[in-house]
């Protein structure tokens, strides 16, 4: 049906709350590009000649890309290695559902339930004794098994959607399961892997509360590395500001390109 | 996969496909099931264990069974007390305050008006932000007393300026949460209105139901489900809110914004009191899956539709 | 009691003219059913007339009174959508009282204009329900009962029965048609069947391309058809379209010539036809005026043959390569492969210039 055009009064009251929310994302930005004592200035300077020279500073700062390319790392290790193991759960969930799938899924779905502080303490034993702590693998490890219900909910929800009766199709025209997979499958639930893989990509950027109490210098990603920024570096706003928007700017991308899927994931399908 | 064929050529000699399907999709499941099973139950049980037991790892000799006596000691530490009172004003504060946004903002923003999926971006991409850096954002370039930015819209307004962290420092852990939480509560809602069958609001509308009755009458009740999910996955997540305390006011000033989550961090990672700290993690647990109950629930139930 | 009329009323969607210059008068107490393919501007206008779509040109007068900036629910007529659009979280009650709730009507009067509704609608026993627990085919009357709380001057209906299972599309049709003699009220029915249209309808407006392509009642369109559309849209199976020239138009008779050896006279109508002779037209015959006979003006093979059991329908394929449907209660005779003649009754049909514009009609009425 055609919609109605909104009123002035609505698609002002729209515009304003659109930019309150993002205004502290556009400061950030804004203060990045300017110099430390323009940033602090009062009343705040809005024109200004935008320097590169925080962007450098934060860059050269003692292990920022260290801890960037430890958030890369975890972030893409982990979701390629929960879709790995996702794939085939949801394929089984999904075309060769049992009598208790369903319960399976909610059981799955339940363990993103349990708060992780709850398991803290033994987390931080096990990695201490098995020497995980601090390392890499230990980070991809906790991410992987903390996206994984939602990589197998998203992958499930997107195989189900896919009509059975290509693939019953595909197999009296005797392609086998194999080239089945292949050659639909794939293709079909492409996208949905991509959303799954973008959200998982997101969720392990973001992650925080492991990253900063499982890792320390060697491991941390750049949600530890910000975190400890607050003490001495915090003054210096332009800098801080340059290496947030370092961190932030890929995720913001991909989380707008993949907002319009996000929300089923994110719900595990409690809102269609 | 490869062996599907030749098994299910089998199962068909012996007259049906059923077991091996089965044995296949079980080979399938256990990777993925065999791991979560694992992640959820051996440190649940191991918290539960330690949480019965003396055990600091600063004197890790002092160390044995002591029946509930964390539990006890947790119990009648104000300490507790406090972080408990802290969570609940935390997440019920940042609870109310993104679900009513997230109902005007995503009315706002089903509207039809120009830019709209540019501005649905803009309302959407605080999610996105690292939680350090939200907070440390918040806490610098917005709150700071001196030069930060409403520090100068107080004073434009002839207003004194605010400590944020010295004064209300939970109030202002508040606005940050508010602010990463609200673009996931509009989102859902804004998803949840484009589901509204527009035939609907038309029928209202022939029914003589104005803007404001149809808001109240249609819109409104057709919210009421989605927001209760909402409410409940954010409850689970705003349980667990760590960074933003850690890097904005690490609890304080004294124990003003020590929620059970920062809690548990101090006394296990600070202290190393894992006794008392697995007694806590198991009280969050408990907490969690209150709100997990109903909403898995839900998720079944949508499951079946 | 609601009299509609429509005044050069025309739509547009940017620059797309989805209904163009509707002139229509729908009385009151009139049962109008608007039919046409899917996609001709039906539910354009019916939600024009309802005010939920705003009328781009022409005028709306209910009641002679303009209406064109009525709001929707000023306007005193009701309307049942094709998805019901029932309020999911309100109870059958709940939603057949919305209206008069939204009118502030006391409660008293509320319940009273809601158990007689039901009591119409044989919806007693669901009142308390919600939507999610009917039938498809309950919803449908919920919808309606809603539409008749209000007590409008009108009904609107937006292919009311096009979700329901074809037994229970059959028995709406009837209970619609009662509904509308008890309450005696103006309806417009929209719907995309031709079959609905014929039995429900006081009168028809065909729409072909957001234009009316013939205004009439099931009869009229039936028999005189005004354009080739019209022929071809009402009537199931198809009228059978055979080109032709005309060869001689005398006073009494007029000859047309089918293929170079057969020509097919009928005495001439009244006015002369405005052809000249040598003209290209095409006949319209219906399949039940063909008949087969030993030899007549059409031959060919029979290619399909159809028994429906209360009648048969036979496809031949005849020799100027068309093909054509015979309608005939006669079931032994003719057989795949066949050759056959065919005969024209001899006061049927019709015949349509090359623009399309019937030129007359052999018929009854
Ligand atoms: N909101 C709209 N915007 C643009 N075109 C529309 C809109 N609504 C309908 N149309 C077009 O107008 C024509 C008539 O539509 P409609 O009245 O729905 O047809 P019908 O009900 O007869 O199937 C169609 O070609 C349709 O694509
Ligand atoms: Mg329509």
């Amino acid at each position: 049906m055609n919609e109605q055009r909104a009123s002035l009064p609505g698609t002002i009251a729209a515009w304003v709350v659109a930019f309150l929310m993002v205004f502290p994302i556009l400061w950030m930005a804004i203060t990045a590009f300017k110099t430390e004592s323009e940033a602090i200035a009062i009343p705040p300077l809005l024109l200004f000649r935008p320097v590169l020279s925080s962007f450098a500073a934060a860059l050269a700062q003692s292990g920022y890309l260290h801890f960037a390319l430890n958030s890369i790392i975890v972030s893409l290790g982990s979701t390629v290695l929960a879709i790995l193991i996702a794939f085939p759960a949801a394929y089984a969930m999904a075309f060769q559902p049992g009598r208790h799938t369903q319960d399976l899924l909610v059981w799955m779905l339940s363990t993103k339930m349990l708060p992780p502080v709850g398991v803290l303490v033994p987390i931080y034993l096990i990695f201490r004794d098995t020497g995980l702590l601090d390392t890499v693998e230990g980070l991809v490890i906790v991410d992987t098994l903390m996206n994984l219900p939602i990589v197998v909910w998203m992958l499930f929800s997107f195989f189900r959607d896919i009509p059975r009766d290509i693939l019953e199709a595909a197999h009296m025209d005797g392609v086998g399961p194999r080239k089945q997979m292949m050659h639909l499958l794939l293709p079909l639930a492409s996208p949905g892997i991509a959303s799954a893989a973008l959200l998982a990509i997101i969720l392990s950027w973001n992650e925080a509360f492991w990253s900063i109490n499982l890792t320390a210098a060697h491991a941390g990603t750049l949600a530890a590395y910000i975190a400890r920024y607050s003490a001495p570096e915090g003054l210096f706003w332009a800098k801080l500001s340059a290496a947030s928007v370092l961190a932030v700017a890929p995720i913001l991308l991909f989380g707008c390109l993949a907002q319009r899927r996000l929300v089923r994931g994110l719900t595990v399908g409690a809102v269609k | 996969m490869m062996d599907a064929t030749t098994l299910s050529g089998e199962a068909i000699a012996a007259g049906s496909l059923a077991p091996a399907r089965r044995r296949l999709s079980w080979l399938m499941l256990s990777p993925a099931v065999g791991l979560l099973a694992v992640w959820a139950f051996v440190p649940l049980a191991m918290t539960l264990v330690y949480s019965f037991r003396r055990y600091n790892l600063l004197y890790p000799e002092r160390n044995g069974f002591v029946g509930i006596r964390n539990y006890e000691y947790l119990l009648s530490d104000p300490s507790f007390w406090t972080a408990i009172l802290n969570t609940l004003v935390l997440v019920l504060g940042v609870l109310a305050v993104t679900i009513v946004l997230g109902t005007v903002f995503s009315l706002l923003l089903n509207q039809n008006f120009p830019g709209r999926a540019a501005a649905r971006l803009m309302v959407i991409a605080p999610f996105f932000v690292l939680p350090p850096v939200a907070a440390l954002i918040w806490k610098n370039l917005l709150f700071d007393p001196l030069n930060g930015f409403i520090a100068w819209l107080l004073h434009l307004a002839g207003l004194p300026a605010i400590a944020w962290f010295t004064h209300v420092p939970m109030l202002a852990l508040m606005v940050i949460v508010a602010w990463e939480w609200t673009p996931f509560a509009t989102l859902i809602l804004l998803t949840a209105l484009q589901s509204l069958d527009p035939e609907q609001l038309e029928a209202a509308r022939m029914d003589g139901a104005g803007p404001t009755n149809r808001v109240i009458y249609i819109v409104l009740p057709h919210l009421a489900r989605p927001a209760a999910i909402t409410i409940m996955m954010e409850s689970i997540f705003l349980l667990s809110i760590f960074a933003e305390i850690l890097t904005t006011t690490a609890g304080g000033p004294g124990e003003a914004t020590t929620t059970l989550t920062y809690l548990i961090y101090i006394r296990a990672l600070l202290n190393f009191d894992i006794g008392g700290a697995s007694a806590a993690g198991v009280l969050a647990i408990v907490l969690a899956n209150i709100v997990a109950f109903f909403l898995m629930r839900a998720v079944a139930r949508n499951l079946e539709a | 009691m609601a009299k509609l009329e429509l005044r050069k009323v025309g739509k547009f969607y940017g620059g797309f003219e989805a209904v163009k210059s509707v002139d229509l008068t729908v009385e009151d107490r009139e049962f109008v059913v608007f039919v046409g393919p899917s996609g001709c501007g039906k539910t354009t206008l019916l939600r024009m007339i309802a005010g939920l779509e705003d009328i781009s040109s022409g005028e709306l007068f209910i009641d002679g009174a303009r209406a064109n900036a009525v709001p929707p629910d000023k306007r005193g007529l009701a309307m049942v959508f094709q998805s019901y659009a029932l309020y999911p979280h309100m109870t059958v009650a709940g939603n057949m009282g919305f209206a008069l709730k939204m009118a502030g009507a006391p409660k008293a009067e509320i319940a009273e204009k809601v158990q007689e509704a039901a009591r119409v609608l044989q919806l007693e026993p669901l009142l308390n329900r919600r939507p999610r627990m009917l039938s498809g085919g309950q919803r449908q009357r919920v919808a309606i009962g809603r539409a008749i709380v209000r007590s409008p001057k009108g009904f609107l209906f937006d292919e009311p029965l096009s979700n329901l299972d074809a037994a229970l599309r059959v028995q709406m049709r009837t209970e619609l048609v009662k509904l509308h003699q008890a309450l005696a009220a103006t309806m417009i029915y929209v719907t995309h069947d031709q079959v609905e249209a014929m039995t429900m309808a006081d009168r028809i407006v065909v729409l072909e391309g957001g234009r009316v392509a013939q205004v009439g009642t099931p009869l009229e369109l039936y028999h005189r058809p005004a354009n080739l559309f019209v022929a071809g849209f009402i009537g199931s199976p198809k009228m059978n379209f055979l080109s032709a020239r005309a060869v001689a138009i005398g006073p009494r008779e007029t000859t047309l010539e089918l293929a170079p050896d057969r020509v097919l006279a009928f005495p001439s109508p009244a006015p002369a036809l405005a052809i000249a002779p040598g003209a290209a037209v095409t006949l319209g015959v219906r399949p039940e005026h063909l008949r087969f006979v030993e030899s007549g003006p059409l031959r060919g093979v029979v290619d399909v043959v159809e028994h429906l059991g209360v009648e048969t329908l036979v496809y031949v394929k005849e020799s100027s390569g068309g093909t054509v449907i015979v309608r005939t209660d006669d079931l032994s005779r003719v057989r795949q492969g066949e050759t056959v003649s065919l005969a024209l009754h001899p006061d049927r049909g019709s015949l349509f210039d090359t623009a399309g514009d019937a030129l007359f009609h052999l018929s009854p009425t």
